[in-house]
């Protein structure tokens, strides 16, 4: 979700075109008390999901979770057109937690999240638990979720993955954007109508969604491609015998 | 391909996207930015207590050229987001018994 801040004091000449690529909620937006909820909660389940991510995480998976965090970090530099002079960027959450499983995805989601608002002031840091609940949260828990429905109701292939996966990655970004109407809408700071901000947040992330399905397939199918066995969430495509013809691999070896 | 290479590819094209695909980002107004101008409440928006860091908005301050700027501060934070999440999630890691390595 995403914004960058128009700052109407800004002076005439901005220092360079890198200030162009601010991405996430500011500070001042959302009331304290909202924010220290949004804090609490963020804290709340990143401290579960530091647990959770010990199921996922073993010697194979580790490395590449550490990469697909910075291919995250990487990929939401780049904004692209969504058209009436409107821009979005990938969020990543459902990409990475098909990738390396949702709990994994939350501490990465939040990596980069921190780094952004550390580092290049790139959202708020009063912020940064309602960031991350947003991004973090929101869209790897929805993005996730409907990937596995998903895969459950489609064919077992890897084109039913990858439609999985875009559909998750897809409305993983209106989601997050509804879920800051909702925060708006309880600690929003501007007393504008809520109609407006729901009307406006509403449209432009499903245009930003498709992005986000067509960057999250492109991904994925090139990994799959490649090294399907590295895919997570694909590790129900996968039985020994399929893998058994890779060299090095025994058959009825696991591969996880 | 190994999955050395897998991850030394994954790296190279990352470094790429961040440090030289960057500066080809849309610099128009993202979703947020743009629903709030729309809607009436950008002006809420403050500075961040980072503002001021040598990085703030993805340049490195000092260095002039806006190409060469974006592109260091791409590759710093990837940097940083690798060294961040991938020791994190190697001291959460689940140690397998060399025995059982590939």
């Amino acid at each position: 979700m995403c914004n960058k801040v128009a700052r109407g004091t800004a002076p005439a000449a901005p220092a360079g075109r890198s200030l162009e690529v601010r991405v996430h909620v500011p500070d001042g937006f959302l009331d304290a008390p909202t924010s220290l909820a949004t804090g609490a909660l963020a804290a709340g389940a990143v401290t579960l999901a530091l647990r959770g991510a010990r199921r996922e995480l073993d010697d194979r998976a580790a490395p590449l979770a550490g990469l697909t965090a910075a291919f995250v970090f990487a990929v939401q530099m780049v904004n692209f057109p969504v058209g009436a002079g409107t821009s979005g960027h990938l969020v990543g959450g459902a990409l990475t937690a098909v990738l390396v499983g949702p709990w994994t995805a939350v501490l990465c989601m939040t990596v980069v999240l921190l780094v952004q608002a550390v580092l290049f002031a790139d959202g708020g840091l009063t912020a940064l638990g309602t960031n991350v609940t947003l991004l973090g949260l929101v869209a790897v828990g929805v993005g996730y979720g409907v990937f596995r429905l998903l895969v459950w109701l489609l064919p077992r292939t890897r084109t039913g993955l990858l439609a999985a996966a875009g559909a998750g990655a897809f409305l993983s970004v209106p989601a997050a954007a509804l879920a800051f109407v909702g925060l708006f809408a309880v600690g929003g700071v501007a007393d504008v109508s809520l109609t407006a901000v729901l009307a406006a947040m509403g449209g432009v992330h499903v245009l930003i969604g498709i992005g986000e399905a067509l960057i999250s397939v492109a991904v994925l199918g090139a990994v799959l491609s490649v090294r399907p066995d590295l895919v997570r969430g694909a590790a129900h495509l996968l039985r020994p015998a399929d893998l058994a013809t890779r060299p090095g691999l025994r058959a009825g070896e696991t591969v996880r | 391909m190994s999955r050395r290479a897998f991850w030394l590819t994954g790296l190279l094209l990352t470094l790429l996207v961040a440090g030289v695909v960057s500066y080809h980002a849309s610099a128009s107004p993202d979703g947020l930015e743009w629903a709030a101008g729309e809607s009436g409440f950008a002006d809420t928006a403050q500075d961040s207590a980072a503002a001021g860091s040598p990085l703030a908005d993805y340049g490195v301050a000092g260095v002039d050229d806006a190409r060469v700027s974006g592109g260091l501060a791409g590759v710093v934070g990837v940097a940083a987001t690798l060294v961040l999440a991938g020791g994190l999630t190697l001291v959460l890691r689940r140690r397998t018994p060399p025995s059982a390595r590939d």
